[in-house]
């Protein structure tokens, strides 16, 4: 299982995660993308654009690194990886 | 007047604004701490449709059911479909230039961009301006939108780019106000024909004003009459820069314009327009204008300084309103600040509903009047900034 963690802005929107452990089964960024999807529909479309893309001021991470593949989320995640999706201090 | 309700999208969150006990008073209803562009309520569902824009997670449709008191995304969200493209301008490094810059066109993907404004016709039917240019439709309700190909395919806009490159060229050239900073065309002004819903009239900046008589199977430009005195080409068909239309519900052939160039006049449907600007009272460059909804020839705008500036003229905030068609106007000032005001009133934070007209500032204030202008009170003076404002 991959372990995800999320902002907690996302909880203001998906207030149904707020403290659920979110563990999940998948290969890659966009399973784990997906895999959110299905608990709480729409929060695909908050991390990705309508092209699939990561949107430009979101981040993903894996353990301690930056995904590479901001396009189509290939990345590839094992079991025990720690993924987490936050909002990039893009602004000032 | 009991029961009439406005609804503000500012900045920060989204507004009722009700009278009682005798007060006008605002209450935060929603979407704390996000951009709100637009909050409008669809007449024949009595829905609430939010704009948003969220900044780092995009765009969104937020809706309620119970009068504001609860919001909830739509299900079904605006979303660009795959093979939607667009021509972008872009400027670029040219060694090979005298001047070390060049100018290039190239074809974009289309992403949404912004949601800026919600339509709706009698006959049920959803319409939404985006940018980049896209105009949405839903039949059925909000339960789906899909982009209108024929607008967006249209030869003004180099054609049809799901299968081709087009033309290669682009009457629609950009606009600032998108959320990720990009130059795109946005459409923000929607008017439906009460008296027949397969005519609309849609407004972009910078192309112009389009129609169509058929629900968006067809369109054309509706830009006769409007000019440009500071392009080359003053006449041009398109490049047009329409701030806000808005049509008389009573009597659609009347039309108002608010441009960046002045303000405009069409007493046949915008077939033509004439302008109706009159400097010599600061009625020209601004943002919002309205239309009575039982006499098209009253109209009331909220004038700013140049297009160079965008405040308050000479520090004093005032409406003009005029009765005839734009032949004259007069200044209204009772009750709002002359002196040291800043405000400037965005394209859709100005609204009239019988004899109560409201409009809002960048600054945070809302004033309000219940006597169509001739005198003014602030409902508050402490809102975030507004983008708009709807009775509803």
């Amino acid at each position: 299982m991959v372990q995800v963690h999320l902002t907690r802005h996302l909880f203001a929107y998906f207030p149904q995660l707020d403290g659920q452990l979110l563990e999940v089964e998948a290969a890659d960024v966009a399973g784990v993308v997906r895999a959110l999807e299905t608990r709480a529909p729409g929060i695909g479309f908050y991390i990705c654009d309508e092209r699939g893309r990561v949107r430009p001021h979101v981040n993903i991470f894996i353990g301690k690194s930056m995904i590479r593949d901001r396009r189509n989320l290939s990345d590839a995640v094992s079991a025990g990886d720690k993924v987490s999706i936050l909002q990039a201090l893009s602004g000032g | 007047m009991s029961g009439k309700s406005v609804w503000i999208a500012t900045r920060k969150g989204t507004f009722k604004v009700q009278k009682s006990g005798g007060r006008w008073q605002t209450a935060l209803v929603g979407h704390l701490g996000t951009s709100v562009n637009y909050v409008a309520r669809d007449p024949n569902t009595q829905r609430l449709w939010a704009l948003l824009g969220h900044g780092h997670w995009g765009a969104k449709l937020s809706i309620s059911d119970d009068d504001g008191a609860t919001w909830r995304d739509n299900p079904a969200q605006v979303k660009y479909p795959e093979g939607a493209r667009y021509i972008g301008q872009d400027m670029f490094e040219d060694a090979t230039s005298e001047f070390g810059v060049g100018w290039k066109t190239n074809i974009r993907n289309a992403t949404l961009l912004k949601l800026w404004v919600i339509g709706f016709g009698n006959d049920g039917a959803i319409w939404i301006g985006t940018i980049p240019g896209g105009l949405f439709e839903s039949r059925d309700g909000g339960a789906s939108f899909e982009l209108n190909r024929p607008l967006w395919n249209h030869e003004s806009r180099g054609g049809d780019l799901f299968n081709g490159d087009g033309t290669g060229e682009t009457q629609w050239f950009g606009t600032p106000a998108s959320e990720g900073g990009e130059f795109a065309p946005g459409i923000h002004s929607i008017a439906v024909d009460p008296r027949n819903p397969q005519r609309l009239l849609i407004a972009i900046s910078t192309a112009g004003v389009l129609e169509t008589n058929d629900g968006g199977r067809t369109w054309r430009s509706r830009n006769k009459g409007m000019t440009m005195e500071h392009n080359p080409d003053p006449e041009a068909e398109w490049g047009h820069d329409p701030h806000v239309i808005e049509l008389c519900r009573s009597s659609p052939d009347h039309v108002w314009q608010q441009n960046h160039v002045g303000v405009f006049y069409s007493n046949n449907g915008a077939e033509n327009w004439s302008k109706v600007s009159a400097p010599s009272d600061g009625v020209h460059f601004g943002f919002p204008v309205t239309v009575d909804a039982h006499n098209g020839k009253v109209a009331w705008v909220v004038p700013g300084q140049s297009d160079a500036q965008r405040m308050a003229i000479n520090g004093g905030l005032f409406v003009a309103r005029t009765d005839d068609g734009g032949a004259s106007w007069r200044q209204q000032r009772k009750g709002l600040p002359q002196e040291g005001a800043y405000d400037i009133v965005y394209r859709h934070a100005l609204d009239n509903s019988e004899d109560v007209v409201a409009f809002g500032s960048t600054t945070g204030n809302l004033y309000l009047s219940e006597d169509r202008g001739e005198s003014w009170s602030a409902v508050s003076n402490n809102l975030p900034p507004i983008y708009s404002v709807k009775f509803g």
